[in-house]
């Protein structure tokens, strides 16, 4: 291919100024793209495609650990980090590993993004110990789907993604709706949640989860994509990847302004369970008596 | 002005879910003063259609177009939207699913409405908008307030107790524009355990873990689950070592359920696993380990060996009818 790389000349309304945003030069390829981003508004997305390699974002959440004790603080408002571990989210760790596997298989670029505060630097780097080339994090405290999802269509759309990966849900808020949202916001598809994924130029082959099975697609890039298991599987950094890992550029932006569409106000925990009452195995009949007289469910 | 809910039909009949989204719905419209309008997609069964007056909701907009009889989250989407701009709603009620998710989350971003997905309880409407909504995977719950004009409620199973009485809803044809761009993409294979109870509707479900030792061993969970009517849901090892398909795989990482009753059969109890169970009624553990975390989850609980306990349990069932 003796393209390798295109010219573009990102021009974008903030604050009301024009910004000249990046210019990338390169001697084989002459392509001149101009585009104006309204804040919000991000219509009219493409990838790059004949010219270039795949580029894919991977967008992983920081959320306490599976195991994690959820307690709050602050009259309820705020969640007690306190001996709290915090992990990539699992299912972003799947649409991570994939994104690995199809940049080996098919070369190109996987570019991390978070979209919060500088406590998930060590996921962020963990992230790129795993094999992504660099990471950009938006440097804020997200208040919602909306929010996060509006930030996420603002890097892509600044930079082109062919692929945006992202976990099927967060495993905090379990919404599972800023896929759809970015989808949406950059006028592609989005689909989820994606049990496989191969790609083949610009087509990617998915098979998603339907209620009680599941059903194969094929749809042109650029596409936004929620992932599960068995995508791929969670993958562990070896010690070259943690050593290189230090070094890879990691981008702190801004966020852009969002209008305000929900405000959390308090938390609660769940009552707790009463005790569980025990039925000898020898008595196993006992138990199916008891569900229909005492808990009423048979 | 009226509530608008978008339901999700399975072969012409309405879901279970989506019947709970309409009383849930119909109950906002009550609390706000308004009526309850229900947007239908697809081939649909006219006598499922009227049924929905049973649960509270006045009209019926059915969009039948064969192409939406195939679930299509981005069509979904823009034809909700119409709907919305048709009907003038402000609050949009969706049951949570995978579909309810995609469709909802596409629908926020046309509209610019703030979403709360996993809604647990009815809205409190006293000046604001806020809703109670489960998070950390049933670990704890949240209050929101919404505060954009037009609302999002992605509600989860069982947050109110859907009775069925009586009603009538008026069906009307509804032919929204469909873009081509929402059909691009080619369906190929589905595969879909069509004779099996979907987990997600199932009212009972008989799960197996690590301690039913093999494949080649479910029968008897198999068996109990029929004479129960149950849907069979697993733990991850056992998707993973594709001892049974991903799709019953329950958990944190799997499927969350909420069913009346949830029967655990050799599983652990991993707190990974408890976060797709927590929303159960009841839950019955039995484990031939009496150390084992799930019975500190359980409301009932047996110390046996599996392959002892479930022909007894089977075998009670089938006395009873
Ligand atoms: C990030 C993350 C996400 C995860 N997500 C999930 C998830 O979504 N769902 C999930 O299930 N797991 C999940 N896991 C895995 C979880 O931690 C546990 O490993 C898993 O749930 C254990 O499955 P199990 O109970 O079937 O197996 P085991 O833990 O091996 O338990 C088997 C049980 O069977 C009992 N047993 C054995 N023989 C008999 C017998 N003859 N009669 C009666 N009882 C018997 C044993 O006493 C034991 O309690 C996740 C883990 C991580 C780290």
């Amino acid at each position: 291919m003796l393209c390798l790389h295109t010219i573009y000349v990102f021009l974008y309304i903030r604050h009301n100024k024009f910004i000249l945003k990046k210019i990338i030069t390169n001697d084989w390829c002459i392509t001149f793209k101009f585009e104006i981003i309204l804040l919000t508004e991000f219509k009219g997305y493409t990838s790059a495609t004949s010219c270039h390699t795949m580029k894919i974002l991977v967008c992983i959440t920081n959320v306490p650990d599976t195991t994690a004790k959820i307690t709050f603080t602050d009259n309820d408002t705020k969640l007690n980090k306190a001996g709290v571990q915090y992990i990539i989210g699992p299912y972003d760790d799947y649409a991570l590993a994939r994104a690995v596997e199809l940049k080996e298989q098919l070369g190109g670029s996987v570019t991390v993004l978070h979209v919060g505060e500088a406590d998930a630097d060590p996921q962020i780097r963990k992230a790129l110990a795993i094999g992504a080339d660099d990471a950009i994090r938006v440097n804020t405290d997200p208040v919602d789907s909306y929010y996060t999802a509006v930030q996420i269509a603002h890097i892509a759309s600044e930079n082109k993604y062919d692929l945006i990966l992202m976990g099927r849900e967060s495993i905090d808020f379990n919404s599972g709706v800023v896929h759809g949202l970015v989808g949406e916001m950059l006028g592609i598809p989005s689909y989820s949640p994606v049990m496989k994924l191969e790609i083949n130029g610009t087509t990617a082959t998915i098979a998603r989860e339907i209620d009680g099975g599941k059903e194969t697609l094929t749809a042109s890039l650029p596409l936004v994509l929620g992932c599960q298991e068995p995508i791929s599987e969670w993958k562990i950094p070896n010690m070259r990847g943690i050593m290189t890992a230090r070094t890879k550029p990691l981008v702190v932006a801004e966020p852009v302004s969002v209008e305000e569409m929900t405000t959390p106000e308090k938390f609660s925990l769940p009552a707790p369970k009463g005790a569980c009452k025990m039925i000898p195995a020898s008595e196993a009949e006992t138990l199916i008596k008891l569900l229909r007289t005492e808990a009423k469910v048979l | 002005m009226s509530v608008l809910i978008f339901i999700e039909l399975d072969n012409g009949s309405v879901k279970k879910t989506s019947l709970e989204a309409v009383a849930y719905g119909a109950e906002v419209a009550r609390l706000t003063g308004t009526t309850a309008t229900v947007l239908a997609l697809g081939k649909a069964d006219a006598a499922e259609l009227e049924r929905i007056g049973n649960f509270g909701a006045t009209k019926v907009l059915h969009a039948a177009d064969e192409k939406l009889s195939h679930e299509n989250s981005l069509a979904y989407a823009d034809v909700l939207a119409q709907a919305v701009e048709k009907e003038n709603s402000k609050i949009i009620i969706i049951s949570k699913s995978g579909l309810g998710d995609a469709v909802a989350a596409r629908a926020s971003a046309k509209l610019k409405a703030g979403i709360v997905s996993g809604v647990t309880d009815l809205p409190v409407i006293n000046g604001g908008f806020s809703v109670k909504r489960s998070i950390y995977t049933g670990k704890a719950f949240s209050v929101v307030e919404i505060k954009s004009d037009i609302k999002i409620l992605v509600v989860k199973k069982n947050a109110i107790e859907a009775t069925e009485g009586s009603g009538t809803a008026t069906v009307e044809t509804f032919t929204p524009v469909l873009r081509d761009s929402d059909f691009l993409a080619s369906v190929g294979q589905i595969e879909k355990a069509s004779s099996e109870l979907s987990l997600t509707e199932a009212d009972i479900i008989v799960s197996g873990g690590r301690g039913m030792k093999g494949p080649e061993n479910w029968q008897p969970l198999l068996d109990f689950a029929k004479s129960l009517g149950a849907a069979t849901g697993c733990s991850k090892p056992v998707s993973d070592l594709d001892w049974r398909p991903h799709h019953e795989h329950i958990g944190q990482t799997g499927i969350k359920v909420a069913p009346n009753l949830y029967i655990a059969c050799g599983i652990s109890g991993a707190i990974q696993h408890l976060a797709g169970v927590n929303g159960s009624k009841y839950i019955v553990v039995i484990n031939k380990d009496p150390e084992a975390p799930f019975f500190k989850a359980a409301d009932y609980g047996i110390v046996g060996d599996i392959f002892e306990v479930l022909p007894k349990l089977t075998k009670a069932v089938q006395d009873l009818k």
